[in-house]
């Protein structure tokens, strides 16, 4: 469930809205569910709505654990 | 008084009533100084109710496409040139080369004449660029609110070589498939403009004629066993419909399929699959697979196929499945179309 | 797209399935069940299960809240539009659900019923301003994660008054969902629904948090993995699964800390509290009635609850005696073990909720598995002729 995509913050504009730029489909969301955002932020968009904001550091991070996973398997294979 | 003087249409104001369908001066009229006045050629001039045409040897193609596309205007397009284009290609997939085109107009009372001209001029550009006349044509008029302002009937006829045999059933057990492009343009871009799906792309309609890249790829290999243009239900549709006439499976390899950037994010968006999306410029050629090399130069020859990949294998398959290796490496089963592709939530 | 790709990624999906295959136990099973149909739609769309070892297998569960709508509910929507001559706004996902009469929401439209489908709540009221002369029913769906949103558009129709918008609500809560797994026969006594751990959902997660699903692991001695949607996220979530199950763990561990925290968003949880209030039980459809699973609209709002206005009154509907759905959505049965399946029932032609959504495990596994059903002798072969 819940179909929710990565979208980079172009602007805020007033009223809680944002203009967002989804892999380069442009489209407005409401920021109203997210405090403190600014310009080039990432947040996941539900049916309309940014829900949170992606925390660069923590996907880097998980992303590393990924490859070191396979790694380490490809190790002790 | 003047003889024969009547007013010319009021384009910039004017809009489609009742009179311009009853067949009278007013529909005379309409034709002559909109629809002559665009297509003009030397079969349609003498405005008689059907076109007399010479044809060269061969046998005789005929296709014919209703268009309801809304919204009538979107990015890369509009009703016309779709028609124009989707007609040509349908008689371009038997592998012959569309001669004539007929146009039949239902238009609805209060539909705005600039509109009207806007599409008009856009058939005629269509056609003329493809080199494609269109002899002959009709036009009624339904009351308000019986229409969608304007539904478009094209039919095409062409010639086929004789030793050219496409069709559905050819496919074989080994044979090469590839696409022309990238899938999913059109549909996203009229998707685009549809009410309560607003979003901003760039992504502009693929409509496109492909008749003579069809005749590059035929020059390269006669020997082309299938050829299908992948409209409403997209890729994955027509792959199942050809699978199911010749009695074979596919296998496809979901990396080398091309997708638009654009066109990837807009369906992530939405919830949709770009196998399922309508293209209108694209085209799939299963070739026997000694010859894909040839036929892939021929593709990426011509400015409609720069983009052309080969996507995948027929294969031996009792169940006729249409299978997938996903860019992860694991397998999945395109199937048909189930009813209309609507966006999801979940 | 940035977030989307990297987490596709072919080579380091066979790194985790390497790492998978090497650290599951060969002496036993694993079955981990992804509560969340958003992640049945992902491990069906990219072949996840391809990737992992024959003993590690997946069980569907029941995150669909397309699916676990109870055709009763449809029905309600269905009678607004058809009887009461509403406009009736409704996401994609609701069009096609078959309820009583051979019906759906998309079926009455063809006989003339004002059905719009939207995108976003706010669409529906945006709909409602524009037509002040009809009345405007918002058919609300979804567990936590779409819940902030209709909070969201209500609040925003009492600020500015809007006379002519409703909202029939039917938003679900996972926990009580998971929870009603648990305490089934099948999984809590019997034993024949063999559930190691779970893989929890992305999207309702960062709404409620981790916290919730401590309860679970803590009671039920279950592991749970918050998982984001994407392929790699899953395979990363079933290789800490199968390490807890091998240490002996059952913990709550968050495998999407991109996006997911322990508190989850506290604004949304708060506007949702703000708005809605438990119902004392719910009926999901194949689960039966469960208590304190679902929101109703709070007496603050009851202008605009669509069940106040129209004074609608539910009916419960069963389904058709040889849908299996219910032990489907419950990992009981699988989907080629109910009679109907590919013959009576298919996504063209759904019988029952699995089907209708394209995340329901029938129609994961018809529209992406169907060929796994098959014997191995009649696995294609190609021949390079």
């Amino acid at each position: 469930m819940c179909l929710a995509v990565p979208a980079r913050i172009l602007l805020l504009q007033a009223g809680d809205m944002a203009l967002v730029d989804i892999g380069g489909v442009r489209k407005q969301v409401s920021v109203a569910l997210v405090d403190g955002l600014a310009p080039d932020d990432y947040v996941i968009v539900h049916v309309g709505y940014a829900l949170a904001r992606i925390d660069p550091a923590a996907a880097a991070a998980t992303l590393a654990a990924m490859a070191d996973a396979g790694i380490n398997a490809g190790a002790l294979a | 008084m003047r003889r024969d003087y009547h007013r010319p249409l009021d384009v910039k104001r004017g809009r489609v009533d009742l009179a311009h369908g009853a067949g009278g001066r007013a529909t005379a009229q309409l034709v002559e100084e909109l629809f002559l006045k665009a297509f003009d050629n030397e079969w349609l001039r003498p405005l008689n109710d059907a076109a007399s045409l010479p044809i060269p040897a061969g046998r005789l193609v005929m296709a014919t496409d209703s268009h309801v596309v809304s919204p009538i205007f979107f990015p890369g397009g509009d009703i016309g040139s779709l028609a124009v284009h989707g007609t040509i290609n349908d008689v371009a997939m038997a592998g012959a080369m569309p001669l004539y085109l007929a146009a039949g107009f239902v238009l609805e009372e209060g539909y705005p004449l600039s509109d009207l001209q806007r599409v008009v001029a856009s058939m005629a550009a269509a056609a003329k660029s493809a080199g494609v006349p269109v002899v002959t044509g009709d036009t009624k008029v339904v009351e308000r609110g019986k229409g969608d302002g304007v539904y478009i009937t094209t039919t095409g006829v062409g010639v086929v070589s004789a030793g050219i045999e496409l069709g559905g059933a050819n496919a074989r057990v080994g044979d090469a498939i590839f696409v022309s492009g990238t899938i999913g343009d059109h549909g996203v871009a009229i998707m685009s403009k549809r009410e309560n799906l607003e979003f901003e792309t760039e992504i502009l309609s693929d409509s496109a004629p492909l008749h003579r890249l069809v005749a590059a790829l035929l020059a390269a290999c006669p020997r082309i066993r299938v050829l299908r243009d992948p409209t409403r239900g997209g890729l994955a549709t027509t792959l199942n419909e050809i699978a199911r006439q010749s009695g074979v499976g596919m296998s496809l390899e979901e990396r080398a399929i091309p997708v638009a950037p654009g066109v990837a994010a807009a369906c992530e968006l939405l919830g949709l699959d770009p196998l399922y999306v309508a293209n209108e410029g694209k085209l799939i050629a299963i070739v026997p697979a000694p010859d894909a090399e040839a036929v892939l130069a021929a593709f990426r020859g011509h400015p409609l196929g720069r983009q052309a990949a080969l996507i995948g294998r027929v294969t031996h398959d009792p169940d006729q499945f249409v299978q997938m290796t996903t860019a992860l490496g694991g397998r999945r089963v395109v199937d048909w179309l189930t009813g209309d592709q609507l966006p999801r939530i979940c | 797209m940035k977030y989307v790709d990297e987490f596709r990624d072919g080579d380091i999906a066979r790194g985790l399935a390497a790492a998978i295959a090497h650290e599951a136990d060969p002496a036993r099973r694993y079955q981990f069940m992804e509560f969340c149909g958003g992640h049945t739609h992902a491990i069906s769309r990219h072949g996840v299960a391809d990737l992992l070892p024959p003993n590690v297998r997946m069980i569907h569960g029941p995150g669909c809240p397309v699916c676990v709508l109870p055709i009763g509910r449809v029905d309600l929507a269905i009678n607004l539009a058809l009887e009461r001559g509403v406009i009736l706004c409704s996401y994609g996902d609701t069009l096609r659900v078959p309820a009583s009469d051979g019906r759906s929401l998309l079926r009455a439209k063809a006989e003339g019923a004002d059905v719009r489908m939207v995108y976003s709540a706010a669409d529906a009221l945006k709909i409602a301003r524009a037509t002040p002369e009809r009345e405007v029913v918002f058919f609300a769906i979804g567990f936590e994660t779409t819940t902030p949103p209709t909070a969201l558009v209500l609040r925003e129709a009492r600020a500015a008054a809007v006379a002519n918008f409703t909202v029939l609500c039917n938003h679900v809560l996972t926990p009580a969902a998971i929870v009603n797994i648990l305490e089934s026969p099948e999984v809590r006594t019997l034993g024949t629904v063999l559930l190691d751990g779970f893989v929890g959902p992305a999207h309702v997660s960062t709404v409620i948090g981790t916290e919730p699903y401590e309860f679970f692991a803590e009671e039920y001695r279950k592991p749970v993995v918050i998982t984001g949607f994407e392929p790699l996220d899953v395979l990363q979530a079933i290789l800490m699964l199968v390490r807890q199950v091998n240490e002996g763990r059952s913990e709550v561990e968050n495998q999407f800390s991109r996006v997911v925290s322990r508190e989850g968003n506290l604004k949304a949880q708060a506007l949702v509290a703000e708005v809605f209030e438990l119902r004392r039980a719910f009926e999901w459809r194949g689960l039966g009635t469960v208590p304190y699973s679902a929101l109703a609209i709070r007496a603050e709002f009851a202008d605009f609850d669509a069940e106040r206005r129209f004074g609608l009154e539910y009916r419960a509907v069963p389904d058709n005696k040889a849908c299996e759905c219910g032990a489907i959505l419950r990992g009981v049965k699988r989907p080629t073990e109910c009679k109907l399946f590919g013959t009576a029932c298919t996504p063209e032609t759904p019988m029952g909720s699995c089907m209708v959504s394209s995340e329901g495990a029938c129609a994961a596994h018809y529209s992406y598995g169907r060929f796994r059903d098959r014997a191995p002798a009649a696995t294609p072969a190609v021949s390079d002729a």
